[in-house]
């Protein structure tokens, strides 16, 4: 008769985030930021068809990375959650932050009660419809919850990429400008990340009920080509050059441009 | 965990009681169907809200057989819709007024909804059933388009309304009879079509146009006599408001536009761009138009 070795509950745990960690860092990484007309989440993803990033509901959006069947069973379940309540009660009672929970509560009961913890971390992200108190509740592996005010990022060098992030970050920026920072602060000094590389996405506001709005490749394209690094913009007045990054339309689409290195 | 520099971190406490995220084993997932998420959600005993799910999609008919609902008072219903085709897109207009036996039950209620981005919904019979149906199928196409990350064909989405319908019929023999009239842009053949459905659910594409409701009739035969192929947006929903006001002129249950309160019909269009409501100060323009020609030829004779 075999008798059970005795694991310490420490090291348990212990290897568990480990072995998340690791699948976790492997992946490409994401950011999320806010910006003058809503909130904008940037991904390194080759795939134009696996996203991800998605739309949960109204003013909700998902984004995950890690291993990819694993988020997407998580945001069809989001979706299933907010389509639910959203019929139940009304549209404007679904929000962010219950969301976040109930993810939070699944994913932290997974880690400690299962084998295999789940190898993602995801962002829920929620447009303030009236003022630009918006919403990133970035959910770890564990079932850890963070209230992020400015950014967050997810996935592999996470705190490389918030390091340059932190450094390019600008309240109430515009979205070219914006683009043009996450897009660097995700490809570091030593890379360039093209158009076709990123799955871009944003919750904006408008006219119509859903906010949620992929940005197409020809328009990152020229986002990044024409949104300014910040160290222009800072030095100019935020008046009416903020807005000609996402205003200049009349370009054509398939000019790719140069990301600016990051400098931090 | 690694602190993550440059943002204030908080920590959010996550034990605030929720409803559980809704998981289910593969044999029974629900797909992308949201009435069978709603059915499976009960059938796992899982507390839904009260609310979630109700007679349209389950079990319908608590009361006895035969009874006639258009006997009990306080019944709301709805009247006229029609539905017309132009150049490139549909109209879909419908009055403002819901009865309760002869009684004016409410005189500014929508009848015309947005299904989706590219699709209209219209409305008559009973209209709590056919209020709720709206909001279940709404909620149906864009589950659909969110779980699938794709839009259902205007084909699929007729279909899905038709099940709807047919979910109800044992409602309808009761005297609860809802018909929608379905009417959208089909981005693969680049038209406008319209579907019509009878009580069982039984799905029917109109070539051009159709009505339904109690003003039905009235207003079908005006879009009749002066339709034509190729009608511009303009044409048409000019004659999308001659056909409810002939219809509001002969039936009691369908209102007319109502200058003095300044409530007008629901107009909308749904084309390549998609849906759009017309605002109240157009339609109104389109009224005096109508009136207007109605004047010219010496209209106004007494039957």
């Amino acid at each position: 008769m075999t008798m059970p070795y005795y694991v310490a509950p420490e090291q348990v745990m212990k290897d568990r985030a480990e072995y998340a960690q690791k699948g976790i860092a492997r992946g490409r990484a994401l950011v999320g930021t806010t910006y003058d007309q809503g909130v904008l989440i940037v991904a390194e993803n080759p795939s134009s068809t696996l996203h991800k990033i998605s739309e949960i509901y109204d003013r909700v959006a998902f984004a995950g990375v890690g291993r990819y069947n694993e988020f997407d069973q998580l945001r069809v379940a989001g979706v299933r959650h907010a389509d639910t309540k959203g019929y139940a009660y009304s549209r404007e009672d679904v929000d962010a932050r219950s969301l976040a929970n109930v993810y939070a509560q699944y994913l932290g009961q997974v880690f400690t009660h299962e084998m295999k913890p789940l190898e993602v971390e995801i962002l829920v992200a929620e447009l303030d419809p009236v003022g630009a108190a918006h919403q990133l509740f970035h959910i770890a592996y564990d079932g850890t919850v963070s209230d992020e005010q400015r950014f967050t990022v997810l996935g592999g060098e996470a705190d490389a990429i918030a390091h340059r992030m932190a450094a390019r970050f600008r309240q109430g920026w515009p979205l070219g400008e914006a683009v043009v920072a996450c897009v660097a602060s995700l490809s570091g000094p030593t890379r360039t990340l093209r158009a076709d590389d990123l799955e871009v996405a944003v919750l904006e506001h408008g006219a119509w009920r859903r906010t949620f709005r992929r940005v197409t490749d020809g328009e990152v394209a020229q986002l990044l080509a024409h949104g300014e690094p910040v160290e222009i913009a800072a030095a100019k007045s935020s008046g009416a050059e903020g807005e000609s990054p996402a205003g200049s339309v009349d370009q054509s689409g398939d000019d790719t441009g140069d990301v600016p290195a990051g400098t931090a | 965990m690694s602190k993550r520099v440059g943002s204030e971190q908080r920590r959010v406490s996550a034990t605030v009681a929720q409803m559980s995220l809704p998981l289910f084993p593969s044999g029974s997932d629900p797909g992308p169907s949201f009435v069978e998420l709603l059915r499976q959600t009960r059938a796992a005993g899982a507390r839904l809200p009260s609310g979630a799910g109700s007679e349209i999609v389950g079990s319908a008919g608590r009361q006895p057989a035969g009874f006639a609902a258009t006997l009990i008072p306080g019944i709301t219903h709805g009247t006229t819709v029609v539905a017309l085709r132009y150049d490139n897109g549909v109209v879909v207009a419908g009055d403002r007024r819901a009865t309760e036996g002869n009684l004016i039950a409410h005189r500014s209620i929508e009848k015309v909804f947005p299904a989706d981005r590219h699709s209209a919904v219209a409305i008559s019979g009973a209209a709590g059933s056919a209020i709720e149906m709206v909001r279940l199928f709404q909620t149906q196409l864009e589950h659909y388009e969110k779980v699938e990350g794709t839009c259902l064909s205007l084909e699929g989405k007729a279909n899905q309304l038709g099940q709807m319908v047919s979910a109800n019929l044992q409602m309808a023999m009761q005297g609860l009879v809802v018909i929608p009239l379905f009417a959208g842009y089909d981005l693969r053949l680049k038209k406008g079509r319209i579907f019509t459905y009878d009580v069982t659910g039984g799905r029917f594409e109109e070539t051009d146009f159709h009505a339904t409701g109690s003003g039905g009739r009235d207003a079908k035969n005006t879009v009749k006599l002066s339709y034509r192929e190729r009608l511009g947006r303009d044409e048409a929903v000019q004659l999308a408001v001659a056909a409810l006001y002939e219809a509001a002129d002969e039936d009691t249950a369908t209102g007319g536009p109502d200058a003095i309160r300044g409530i007008y019909p629901v107009v909308a269009t749904v084309d390549a761009e998609g849906y759009r409501r017309l605002e109240d100060t157009e339609v109104a323009e389109h009224f005096r138009n109508v009136l207007e020609r109605r004047r010219e030829r010496g209209e106004g004779g007494v039957s």
